[in-house]
């Protein structure tokens, strides 16, 4: 059995490991050693949750710490990218796009097609997604499906500490600008993880756990309540698939579809809202696509469509959980 | 300079300042408690430049303010009680419990938002100088924002946006020297130790005076105001200073010197240094000084009271106020 670390660490290791192999390999962000410009020591921080904690000191030219200037220093992530270095740009919270977003979405993300083919991007955006730490209405988003209506970009959105290692190392190996979502709730799960490098491909599916009757897809955190439910439901002799995509650009459709075509029941949890969404789209594409297998219509747990409150019950409230999957699965199956 | 400010008005400068060290002291205690939700970052060392720059404003002057925010609501006269409520996350607070610490808004006082995101106030003051100077009415915005927020692209492209279009608008630079646990010695080195350098550049007259001295800070941001309401457009004012506590609570500060705080707090601490000055000038008796800060403890520990006892909000503000109509 493999020794057993937090998904934080299995970040770490993926970076740390992706840097021992490819001295091309840099990261870049706020604090991601920490002290610069004092007199004290060096990687005081490895970044506000400590996630790069201990890379300084084995790759003290490459742990660079920035100005609070995202676009210069996602730019310059995207821009040293396209000049044969394979940059990691963190951007702290995901809900920080807003300072920097031109940068990926005509920038990096369109290199290659606009020049015909002729560039390589290779550039990982790792950062935070995510609600529950009333952190409210700029903390606390997911907004990764703004990221994937981009062509020319790979969304990861990892749910495990096994998965955020060997996603982040294909990422960060993938020649194409990857944006990599880490969910703050999942830094300190425990999981089996590999001490040794590994990659997972990006666009596989995985399947989580196989059942007869309804379908399940579900990212990042909602994996774990969508097990929750599913344990709920199977006493009650309800068998769930749980499909966990892993990457929602590019999206494993098959493995949506043939799961769909056995179960004929879809339930889409996202933490995301449902309007133009991870939710509606899976939705739409099985409608289109498994139309006849079909016996009852797909059902979205999202977030309600307002920003993030921060008092703790309007979170609460606000948050897909267990209970909201099972109401969803009991009515594919009225 | 201190002649100019009556008695009346220095004893409501000291409260501020004192309402704010109180307000903070006391959110630091009680998050370390593990009762508060949420980011709490705390403003206490730096109440000169909140309430020197503030003591100027009005409810019609508009003010932006940033994650550490606390000490400019209540410059900005923002009420304690409801600040508290809505730091704990009650439908008693100030935003209904909706924003918490990062977002305290009153827009009724001309205070329109801290902030979650460095470096967006900039913008949102050039707009309100810019609904100013259109409506001619005289009020002025500023701009609060740290050394850090000063190497964000909205911060230069602002500043270039005052001066051309001539706004009357202050952009007020705490330097309390750290970024999280950056140094503006590496990220915003100007040639000089001054930010305020960099503003000159952009064509506004731009000082750096001693951010924990109140009365220089009153100066300088009188001398700005006056200015800007006249129709002489923007300034800016870096304001060097301190802050007494984390980044944000929980921050182990293994980036400070040990001492750095403990030596701010006995020899640079701008209340002791306000009421040092005011008593030695034999303008307000110590024992006026010592009235106001056992009214404020009262008035915070009123406030936690008032908090703790408050209900949550009702779930049905869960769907509310996304829009005016939808
Ligand atoms: C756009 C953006 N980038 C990064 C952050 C994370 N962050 C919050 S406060 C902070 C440091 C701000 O430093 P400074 O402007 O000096 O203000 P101080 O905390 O010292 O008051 C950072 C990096 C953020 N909230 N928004
Ligand atoms: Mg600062």
């Amino acid at each position: 059995m493999a020794r057993k670390i937090m998904f934080k660490d299995a970040i770490n290791e993926a970076m740390r490991l992706e840097m021992e192999r490819d001295e091309k390999v840099i990261l870049l962000g706020l604090d991601v050693a920490g002290a610069a410009g004092t007199d004290q020591p060096r990687d005081a921080w490895g970044g506000v949750l400590g996630v790069s904690k201990g890379l300084y000191p084995l790759f003290p030219d490459r742990v660079i710490d920035t100005p609070i200037s995202e676009s210069a220093y996602i730019g310059a992530a995207v821009g040293a990218s396209a000049c044969g270095m394979r940059a990691i740009g963190e951007l702290m919270f995901s809900d920080f796009m807003g300072v920097c977003f031109d940068q990926l979405y005509n920038q990096a993300a369109k290199f290659r097609y606009m020049f015909g083919g002729k560039a390589v991007t290779p550039v990982t955006i790792r950062t935070m997604i995510g609600a529950g730490f009333s952190a409210a209405a700029q903390h606390s988003q997911s907004p990764y499906s703004m990221f994937a209506h981009v062509p020319g970009m790979k969304c990861i959105i990892p749910s495990n500490p096994y998965d955020a290692k060997g996603l982040l190392a294909a990422s960060i190996e993938d020649d194409d600008p990857c944006v990599f979502f880490e969910h703050k709730a999942l830094y300190t799960m425990k999981g089996e993880v590999p001490e040794e490098h590994y990659t997972i491909p990006l666009g596989k599916a995985n399947i989580v756990q196989e059942g007869k009757d309804v379908t399940i897809v579900a990212l990042a955190r909602m994996v774990q309540f969508a097990e929750k439910a599913a344990k709920k439901l199977a006493k009650d002799g309800i068998e769930c698939t749980i499909i966990d995509p892993r990457t929602i650009s590019p999206m494993d459709w098959n493995a949506i579809y043939s799961s769909v075509e056995k179960t004929g029941r879809l339930v889409v949890v996202d933490e995301s809202y449902d309007l133009c969404g991870v939710a509606s789209d899976v939705c739409g594409h099985v409608a289109q696509n498994v139309f006849g297998a079909l016996k009852a219509a797909p059902q979205m747990v999202t977030a309600p469509f307002v920003p993030t409150p921060f008092a703790s019950n309007l979170e609460a409230a606000y948050l897909p959980d267990a209970n909201k999957i099972e109401a969803a699965v009991r009515k594919t199956m009225e | 300079m201190k002649a100019q400010l009556s008695k009346e008005d220095l004893l409501k400068a000291y409260r501020k300042m004192r309402e704010i060290r109180e307000f903070e002291d006391r959110v630091h205690v009680e998050f370390a408690k593990g009762t508060l939700p949420g980011f709490v970052h705390l403003y206490s060392g730096e109440e000169a430049v909140a309430v020197g720059v503030c003591e100027h404003l009005n409810d019609l002057d508009r003010i932006a303010s940033t994650h550490r925010g606390h000490g400019h609501c209540i410059a900005k006269g923002v009420e304690l009680e409801g600040m508290m409520a809505e730091i704990y996350g009650k439908k008693t607070g100030t935003c209904g419990g909706k924003g918490g610490s990062m977002h305290i808004a009153d827009l009724d006082k001309g205070m329109m938002g801290a902030n979650g995101i460095v470096g967006a106030g900039p913008p949102l003051i050039a707009g309100a100088a810019l609904a100013s100077k259109l409506r001619k009415d005289g009020s002025v915005g500023v701009v609060f924002f740290g050394d850090g927020a000063s190497n964000q692209g909205t911060n230069f492209e602002s500043m270039n946006f005052a001066v051309t279009l001539d706004l009357p608008m202050i952009f007020v630079l705490e330097n309390n020297g750290y970024a999280e646990s950056t140094s503006p010695k590496y990220s915003a080195k100007v040639g000089s130790d001054n930010i305020a350098d960099r503003a000159r550049g952009f064509g506004m007259p731009a000082v750096t005076v001693d951010g924990n001295d109140f009365f220089a800070v009153y100066e300088a941001a009188g001398e700005a105001i006056e200015r800007a309401r006249k129709g002489g457009g923007p300034t800016f004012i870096e304001c060097k200073t301190m802050r007494y506590f984390g980044h944000f609570e929980g921050d182990a500060q293994t980036y400070r010197p040990k001492d750095e705080v403990k030596g701010a707090r006995a020899n640079d601490c701008p209340l002791k240094r306000f009421a040092a000055a005011v008593t030695s000038a034999g303008l307000v008796e110590a024992a006026e000084l010592e009235a106001i800060d056992k009214s404020v403890l009262d008035q915070v520990e009123k406030a936690v009271k008032a908090a703790e006892a408050a209900p949550q909000p009702d779930l049905d503000a869960l769907m509310a106020d996304v829009y005016v109509s939808y």
